[in-house]
């Protein structure tokens, strides 16, 4: 039922993707996501996709299964870009029927969105889907280094962003049992009555909350038992290593951002 | 009510990275009113397998019939409900199921999906809280402030108020102490016995198996590796040791007998009474 999420999850498998510095994929995604409003006609669009598209390739990720897992997310791009077509009154009028217009600039700009959406979503998934979750903590952290100074709790926020992220699966799986569960008495997830879905809802949330809650008393039990104690002089057993590759998807990066702002018109 | 499957083929995550194939070729028949017993290491399939018996999932290749429905790959299927009031399962821990404010609630809350009135979803509640051994002061309690033991019947209790008329069992005394596990596999027996409840029970106990069940089917590696009856499975103990699995105390001495003393037996014997029975008849035969 929820197989096809692929957010937050990782694919194992030995790509240049894969093995790259963690710190560099996320300084990637951070930068793309604010490079991504530097586009503002179909040349730099183009160029966004063929970039996104060259990191799908060297990601190894399979697209059909790339597209199987962005498919639930397809209902709001398409929400989005039918908002604009609604609502943006710009430009030439292409078509109009009563009340309902369709004007040149709603047009572009619900595909621009659209777009850009789409490619944001992509951008981050590949985060995810390459990079263990143990390794973004481990680049995140390093990345906020320097806010420690400032008493920035870092690594106890690396730490809850890793445990999170450890728990979806897990969460999922969960879920998954508990509505096979509830399915077999009687319960109908699927279809039927919106009210009667509704209700539905709670023999699911009652069990996942009281496992959640269990679970985490039994995390922090193991934890303290193992003598955890927080970030303090502790020492990392893996290393990041930063590598020609990394600084080359940099400099990409920096050439990508150059020709957006060339192409702005 | 009777259960086949048909050449059946189960994929997890079909056309992901993660696509696994958990069974394959499985070719199996419930008949109305027999115990059957599952057995297999942990990742054969049992639970797969299972989950398969009141449509919760759709094989990818092959037929399922249950009762006079079937179930089809590829093809939508529309009103499962009634199956899954007539085949109930007992998943692993079940107590993870349990949500409602008081246990008569929890119990209840199975047969009212099936249609039953609430009065009568009562009446059935309490029959079931003493059929799995639980007094009805319980039932007014919160179900999180029971035991671990008592949630497990309570969870049981849910399914057997659905009157379904095949019970699935997935490993129902996991975790229990031996007592408990005694008390809640006799339960299921007497119930089997008595209301001619068709039971299939996937364990680890070869003892259980031996002892309650009509029928054995061994999985192995996502098929069937064999199926018989007790007498049949049991009849050739050193190949179930090949695949890792256990035999019952009683098959295990007697193939100790027949390799350390040489002593013959025509059958294998899943009781103790049969097999001092079968040790006499051994000695006076003097093949020794
Ligand atoms: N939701 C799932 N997604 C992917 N693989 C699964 C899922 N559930 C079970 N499997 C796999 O299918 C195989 C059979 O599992 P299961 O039927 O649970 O075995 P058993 O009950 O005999 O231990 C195992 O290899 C297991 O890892
Ligand atoms: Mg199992």
């Amino acid at each position: 039922m929820l197989d096809k999420m692929i957010i937050g999850r990782y694919v194992p498998a030995n790509s240049l993707l894969h093995r790259m510095d963690p710190r560099a994929k996320l300084l990637l995604v951070f930068l793309f996501v604010c490079v991504v409003f530097l586009a503002n006609n179909f040349v730099s669009y183009g160029l966004l996709a063929v970039f996104t598209i060259l990191l799908i390739s060297v990601s190894k990720i399979p697209l059909r299964y790339l597209y199987n897992g962005l498919k639930p997310i397809f209902f709001l791009i398409v929400f989005t870009f039918l908002l604009h077509i609604l609502f943006t009154k710009e430009g030439e009028l292409l078509f109009e029927y009563g009340w309902f217009a369709i004007y040149k600039g709603g047009l572009i700009q619900g595909l621009f969105i659209s777009i850009r959406f789409t490619l944001l979503i992509l951008v981050t998934s590949l985060l995810t889907l390459t990079t263990t979750p143990i390794s973004i903590t481990d680049g995140m952290e390093e990345l906020l280094g320097p806010l420690k100074k400032w008493k920035m709790p870092v690594h106890e926020l690396a730490l809850m962003m890793s445990i999170a992220l450890r728990f979806i699966p897990t969460l999922m799986e969960e879920t998954e049992k508990i509505m096979k569960a509830q399915t077999a008495r009687g319960v109908d997830f699927s279809s039927g009555p919106i009210k009667e879905r509704v209700k539905s809802i709670v023999p699911l949330l009652v069990p996942l909350f009281v496992s959640s809650f269990k679970r985490a008393e039994e995390l922090a039990t193991a934890m303290e038992s193992r003598g955890y104690r927080g970030g303090e002089g502790r020492t990392k057993y893996r290393q990041l290593n930063w590598k020609t590759s990394d600084s080359l998807l940099m400099v990409s990066l920096g050439l990508l951002t150059v020709m957006l702002v060339l192409l702005r018109s | 009510m009777r259960i086949t499957l048909d050449d059946v083929e189960y994929r997890y995550q079909v056309n992901t990275p993660f696509e696994h194939l958990a069974l394959h070729d499985v070719n199996i028949s419930m008949e109305q009113g027999t115990y059957t017993a599952i057995i297999g290491h942990t990742g054969s399939g049992k639970s797969t397998l299972l989950q398969h018996l009141n449509a919760l999932l759709k094989p990818t290749k092959g037929r399922v019939f249950i009762g006079d429905r079937t179930i089809e790959a590829g093809r939508k299927e529309k009103a499962l409900r009634p199956i899954r009031q007539k085949v109930g399962i007992v998943f692993q821990f079940p107590e993870h199921q349990l949500f409602d404010e008081t246990v008569e609630k929890d119990i209840c809350f199975g047969p009212m999906n099936f249609g039953v009135s609430e009065n009568d979803a009562k009446q059935l509640a309490r029959k079931a809280i003493a059929q799995v051994g639980l007094s009805e002061e319980i039932l007014v309690k919160s179900p999180f402030d029971l035991s671990g033991g008592q949630m497990r019947r309570v969870a049981i209790a849910g399914v057997l108020a659905m009157e379904p008329e095949v019970l699935v069992l997935d490993e129902p005394t996991a975790g229990l102490d031996p007592r408990g596990r005694k008390e809640i596999m006799d339960m299921f027996y007497e119930l089997h016995k008595r209301e001619g409840i068709s039971t299939i029970l996937v364990t680890h106990s070869m003892e259980d198996a031996a002892k309650y069940a009509d029928d054995i089917i061994i999985m192995h590696q996502g098929t069937v590796f064999k199926k018989g009856t007790p007498q049949e499975i049991f009849s050739d103990p050193e190949q179930l040791l090949e695949l890792g699995l256990d035999v019952p105390d009683t098959v295990r001495f007697q193939l100790k007998l027949q390799k350390e003393l040489g002593v013959r037996f025509d059958h294998p014997c899943l009781n103790i009474g049969d097999l001092a029975i079968e040790i006499d008849k051994a000695m006076k035969r003097g093949n020794r």
